[in-house]
């Protein structure tokens, strides 16, 4: 249980978003950066889909009141918990009536909270992310203030060993952003140097934003005739310019429909990193084929369903990564956070091409499997 | 409407079918069509659909299903809707509404401005079936097309800051009603205790894209009797089908 002594800038429970309901007109929601929350989630042993909070800029000081455990993911924005900072992206075991409190952000706006078996708030609409426009999901439809209590559904409890996640997931944070973005699909509004502006100039993150659209200032983008079109479906990435010229992002909480010309759309790759601009930021646009981009995305799916296929290795008690190091004339077995498994064997260093087998204990179960030694010179 | 589906990507998730570029029912039914039959067909891959003027917006994942092959199997369901296999008939939902008073505060202005009485202007808008071309704004928020030009009025000069939700107002040559409370400049013509929006139902809007509304005038009385059922959750909305 969670009690909120303070609620910050803008603190909301959101999960991965509310699909099936914008024939309805009801925005998807979900996590600005929900790269950040599937792997918090993942982190600590939930499905990456649970619920979690999104907390921006200003932190909330949140009372534990119970033990429990919490992995922090995103954006750091320096938390502590009893006044001791702690590191982003690893478990942290907090106990019965200890305060988390924030001290602002190092880098990126928007932080998770992932708690073990994820925040418990009804399902609206087969999500629990909030809505605040109209009040839909979440904790009453609302940010969180002074007096909320949260609890967390009943989990599997969180993962026993810690793990890391992979460098190549973890994202990264700067103040200079390059979006690749698929043109269309109204490229054909715009004129030549219209295209040639928005693909070539920088531009910077306004004030103006929010989880509904980014908006960015800088050399207008020109249209054809006009910015606008007959109303039509807008998704999330969407680069849409109005008559004004400066585009607007759209992100999490837009309408389902929108009446501008879209120029392009960012990548599903990259929207995270737009999600975690702080205003003043810069940010540019290359544009990418389709292909480009669906392979890269593919890429990181693999990465990320990797990592799972490890969480789930380690929530089973078993061994999923194990790393064989040649230590002098030693052979040293490690799981993924370094722990030994087994005794080091010695063998002659010399002998290339040598295969063993050996047995690995590991969580009561036995894994056996074949070494080969090369020798590189 | 275009002799063949144009189909370009929103991102790499999202694929737009354009099948016109006007507002006419006539593409608007073919939207929504195509829609119900992707709907019907339970395209593997599909995660969502947006459904607006004149196209559809379908929301795919790229590692269960390749952007060509999506491509394919919508202009394969496109082709079979042209033969007239997957047509169905429009629905109608009457909407009880209460005109003037305090529930209609610019039907007089309406009235005025198009030199008519405020019992024709009633007698107007509630004589047309509207098309739901779309829903979206916010959520349950109909666009509507087919309002008569005879009570087209300009939006109000300063957007009253809360209009209720239920109201039934225009704007030029726009009709609609307001799911839920929100700032607004239209002209209010009336209110209906009907919910266009309920987050707890199974469908949470009250009417979908493709159906056609007809605004029925009722009495105060009337209105309170239905207000009442539709609180105690017993009120069975009228719903004919389209000629």
């Amino acid at each position: 249980m969670i009690e909120v002594i303070e609620g910050g800038l803008h603190t909301t429970v959101q999960d991965l978003g509310r699909y099936g309901y914008q024939r309805y007109g009801v925005p998807v929601s979900g996590a600005m950066d929900s790269h950040s929350l599937r792997l918090a989630n993942l982190l600590i042993g939930n499905p990456e889909d649970a619920a979690g909070l999104e907390i921006t800029l200003v932190g909330p000081k949140l009372k534990f009141l119970a033990d429990t455990a919490v992995v922090l993911g995103g954006a750091d924005l320096r938390p502590r918990v009893d006044g001791q900072p702690f590191q982003m992206w690893r478990i942290v075991k907090i106990k019965a009536g200890s305060l988390l409190t924030f001290d602002g952000p190092q880098a990126g706006m928007r932080c998770y909270l992932a708690v073990p078996g994820g925040v418990d708030v009804p399902v609206v609409m087969g999500s629990r992310s909030t809505y605040t426009r109209s009040a839909i999901g979440g904790y009453k439809g609302r940010i969180l203030k002074p007096g909320d209590r949260l609890s967390a559904l009943q989990g599997p409890g969180p993962l026993s060993r810690g793990c890391k996640l992979p460098q190549a997931l973890m994202p990264a944070f700067g103040h200079l952003h390059l979006l690749r973005v698929i043109m269309g699909p109204q490229e054909d509004a715009f004129t030549p140097q219209g295209i040639a502006s928005f693909l070539s100039s920088t531009y910077t993150v306004s004030r103006q934003s929010d989880r509904v659209g980014i908006r960015l200032e800088g050399e207008g983008i020109q249209h054809v005739k006009s910015g606008d079109i007959i109303s039509d479906g807008a998704p999330f990435g969407a680069v849409q310019v109005p008559g004004s010229g400066q585009p607007v992002v759209l992100m999490a909480d837009r309408g389902t429909t929108g009446g501008y010309t879209k120029i392009a759309a960012i990548i599903t790759t990259d929207i995270g990193k737009l999600a975690q601009a702080l205003p003043g930021d810069k940010v540019s646009f290359k544009a990418v084929t389709l292909n480009e981009a669906q392979a890269l995305l593919a890429e990181r799916e693999e990465l990320v369903l990797e990592f799972k296929r490890h969480v789930e290795g380690i929530k089973a008690g078993g061994v999923s990564r194990v790393t064989i190091a040649v230590e002098g004339a030693a052979l040293l077995v490690t799981d993924d956070s370094g722990t030994p498994l087994t005794e080091t064997e010695r063998f002659p260093i010399g002998h290339a091409g040598l295969k063993r087998s050996m047995t690995v204990r590991a969580g009561g179960q036995a894994y056996t499997f074949e070494v080969e030694v090369h020798r590189q010179d | 409407m275009f002799p063949s589906p144009r189909y370009i990507p929103a991102g790499d998730s999202a694929l737009v079918v354009e099948l016109g570029n006007s507002i006419s029912p006539h593409v608007n039914r073919m939207v929504h069509n195509l829609a119900r039959a992707v709907e019907k067909e339970a395209v593997n891959g599909v995660v969502d659909l947006t459904p607006s003027y004149r196209s559809l917006l379908v929301y795919y994942n790229p590692s269960v299903i390749a952007a060509s092959d999506l491509q394919k199997k919508l202009h394969a369901l496109h082709g079979s809707l042209l033969e007239g296999a997957a047509r169905g008939k429009a629905r109608v939902v009457r909407v009880p509404t209460l005109y003037g008073g305090d529930m209609g505060p610019d039907l007089e202005v309406v009235a005025k401005h198009n030199s008519l009485s405020t019992d024709e202007v009633i007698q107007i808008h509630s004589s047309a079936d509207y098309l739901v071309y779309m829903l979206g704004f916010s959520p349950g928020y109909p666009y509507l097309g087919g309002m008569s030009e005879r009570i087209a009025t300009p939006r109000l000069k300063t957007p009253r800051t809360a209009v209720p939700a239920g109201s039934v107002a225009l704007a030029e040559k726009q009709t609609g009603v307001y799911p839920t409370e929100t700032p607004g400049g239209w002209q209010i013509l009336g209110r209906t205790p009907l919910k266009f929006f309920d987050a707890s139902r199974d469908k949470p809007s009250l009417v979908e894209p493709g159906d056609y509304i007809r605004f029925v005038a009722i009495d105060a009385g009337e209105y309170a009797r239905v207000k009442k059922q539709v609180d105690e959750g017993t009120y069975q909305v009228k719903i004919e089908a389209k000629d």
